[in-house]
């Protein structure tokens, strides 16, 4: 460890995305000592991602940013502490963060880690210039980097929306976009499921950018194969049936050096998981940590806020960020909440979720995308496990959970700790068994001790 | 802004991340994998899935999406597990 013990914060919030953000400005405001912590050098997470001197062009909400940062000098913002672990104190009067750079002590948590793209594999998904979807957009975003020049976008989802239109607007020749669900009214128009008016301006400006730069947009099609030698060179696209089997003789093949591709969203779960917080399958069918009404975990101390709780976007992150931060300030320094706040954030919760559910429902991932594999198709990138080998290790060797095959044949056991393909072996694994994937199945490839590499020396100190 | 990659020079804007500016200069792979010693790239872009591993100042295994490339950098393709010094 590089620097000394920090004396125990009030609250603790792990992610400087919206809800902790949110989270730690209200905390800190209602009078408690806070920590913020984040891996990045900055403020906004993944939503608002941007570089130092960035004027907000292109980032919706960026006023909410601007104000929320004004308060930071009301906090002590760790940047560029990575998390590895958390644990209760001896004593249990609050909690331990081991970062990279040394602990952080604090007497509660706000866990708002976020979330990153879900990804179902597909034969050639792992030749260079294949990015998820919000790989895409972080380079872009993040880094004025446009991923390539002929770009194909596919999965599902509403993000696939402004993935596209950014690229199409920072000039490159976007080739398609492959909606594989095709939910009521989608079909017609992706706005129907758009909702809330500022979600709806949102929306048209996006197909207005698809009809002005003349952007096929297709739903119940998508992106089953890529091809190339050292990288991408052209995907097959193909039609879908109903559980998103290939409609046979649908398929055609598209010229293009970049794919982004994403399937929704999976929450970051290891700091509630290392911390034995309840967990259970979310709308959208991945793991999701329980927050009561006050953003309470089930483990006493914890809070949760955004995307850990539920995937729901920017809006509903900043309104549990606030439940979250009040709550946690009521109980480390006693600061009473005004109710009438409470009340209208309850509400606006309620709304935010209820919308988020009705989005999910409108894209459910099918379970026809197996079908699109074959055997060499590798489902774990980092120990190159191919579909085949995990197959015969469930039909030969009768592993029947995924917390088994990954323990056979290794798939998650890799730098990424399964959380690339933890959904999709997961998925699998189910699968063979003529069954839907569950929440055990999926907290068995998400359980991390370790949530961040570290070296053993760290690991020897702490 | 520049450092160099595997004895090339590459221009970098302040604040970008090694993983970038590769890209922005044309690179789509910089690492072989393990087993297969398949070419691999940037994929996730938020430092989640560890493809885009490379050496930055002799250190291996550094992921290029999360390291900000600083001026006189000598950044190197990576292969395999990156420690061709020891047997893994």
């Amino acid at each position: 460890m590089t620097s000394p013990v920090e004396s125990a914060y009030d609250l603790a919030v792990l992610g400087a995305g919206p809800a902790g953000l949110a989270a730690a400005v209200t905390a800190a405001r209602a009078g408690a000592r806070v920590a913020l912590v984040d891996a990045g050098d900055r403020v906004g997470g993944q939503y608002w991602r941007h570089r130092e001197g960035d004027d907000g062009t292109g980032h919706h909400h960026w006023q909410t940013l601007v104000r929320l940062r004004g308060s930071l000098p009301q906090l002590d913002f760790l940047a560029r502490h990575a998390v590895w672990h958390v644990e209760r104190t001896g004593d249990g009067s609050g909690f331990t963060l081991h970062t990279d750079h040394g602990e952080v002590r604090a007497r509660t948590l706000v866990v708002a880690t976020g979330a990153y793209d879900r990804q179902l594999p597909f034969p050639g998904w792992t030749l260079p210039g294949v990015f998820t979807a919000g790989g895409a957009q972080a380079l872009l975003k993040g880094h004025g980097v446009r991923a390539g020049s002929r770009v194909v976008v596919g999965g599902t989802g509403p993000f696939l929306l402004p993935v596209a239109a950014g690229l199409a607007r920072a000039g490159a020749d976007v080739a398609g976009v492959f909606e594989a669900g095709s939910p009521a009214g989608f079909a017609r128009s992706p706005l129907a499921v758009l909702g809330s008016p500022a979600k709806l301006a949102e929306g048209v400006g996006y197909l207005k950018t698809f009809a002005q730069k003349r952007i096929p947009y297709r739903t119940r099609t998508a992106v089953v194969a890529a091809h190339g030698d050292e990288e991408v060179r052209s995907v097959t696209v193909a039609s879908l049936d109903r559980d998103w089997r290939i409609v046979a003789g649908s398929e055609r093949e598209i010229a293009c050096d970049t794919v982004a591709v994403g399937y929704g969203f999976t929450p970051q779960l290891e700091i509630p998981l290392q911390l034995g917080c309840e967990t259970r399958l979310g709308a959208d069918g991945s793991l999701i940590a329980v927050a009561d009404h006050q953003q309470r975990a089930t483990v006493p101390g914890v809070y949760l806020a955004g995307e850990v709780c539920g995937v729901g976007g920017a809006e509903l992150s900043l309104v549990e960020g606030e439940l979250a931060g009040l709550h946690a300030a009521l109980t480390t320094v006693g600061a009473e909440p005004d109710r009438g706040v409470v009340t209208r954030l309850l509400r606006r919760r309620e709304s935010a979720r209820a919308f988020a559910g009705a989005m999910h429902a409108a894209h459910p991932v099918r379970p026809g995308w197996l079908t699109w594999l074959d055997a060499p198709t590798l489902l774990c990138r980092c120990e190159e496990v191919s579909v085949g080998t995990v197959r015969d290790t469930i039909a030969d060797l009768g592993a029947t959970d995924a917390r088994t095959v990954k323990l056979l044949a290794r798939p998650g056991m890799g730098l990424c700790q399964g959380r690339v393909c933890g959904y999709a072996t997961a998925c699998l694994t189910a699968a063979e068994q003529g069954r839907a994937p569950t929440a055990a199945d999926l907290a068995g490839l998400a359980a991390r001790p370790i949530a961040q590499p570290v070296r053993l020396g760290d690991l020897a100190d702490g | 802004m520049r450092f160099s990659f595997d004895g090339k020079e590459i221009t970098a804007e302040p604040g970008q991340s090694v993983g970038a500016a590769l890209i922005a200069a044309g690179y789509r792979s910089w690492r072989t994998t393990r087993h297969g010693g398949a070419p691999r790239g940037v994929f996730c872009g938020i430092g989640v899935c560890f493809d885009c591993l490379v050496v930055v100042n002799g250190r291996p295994n550094e992921r290029a999406c999360l390291t900000e490339a600083r001026p006189g950098d000598d950044v190197r393709s990576q292969e395999g597990a990156g420690r061709g010094d020891l047997t893994c």
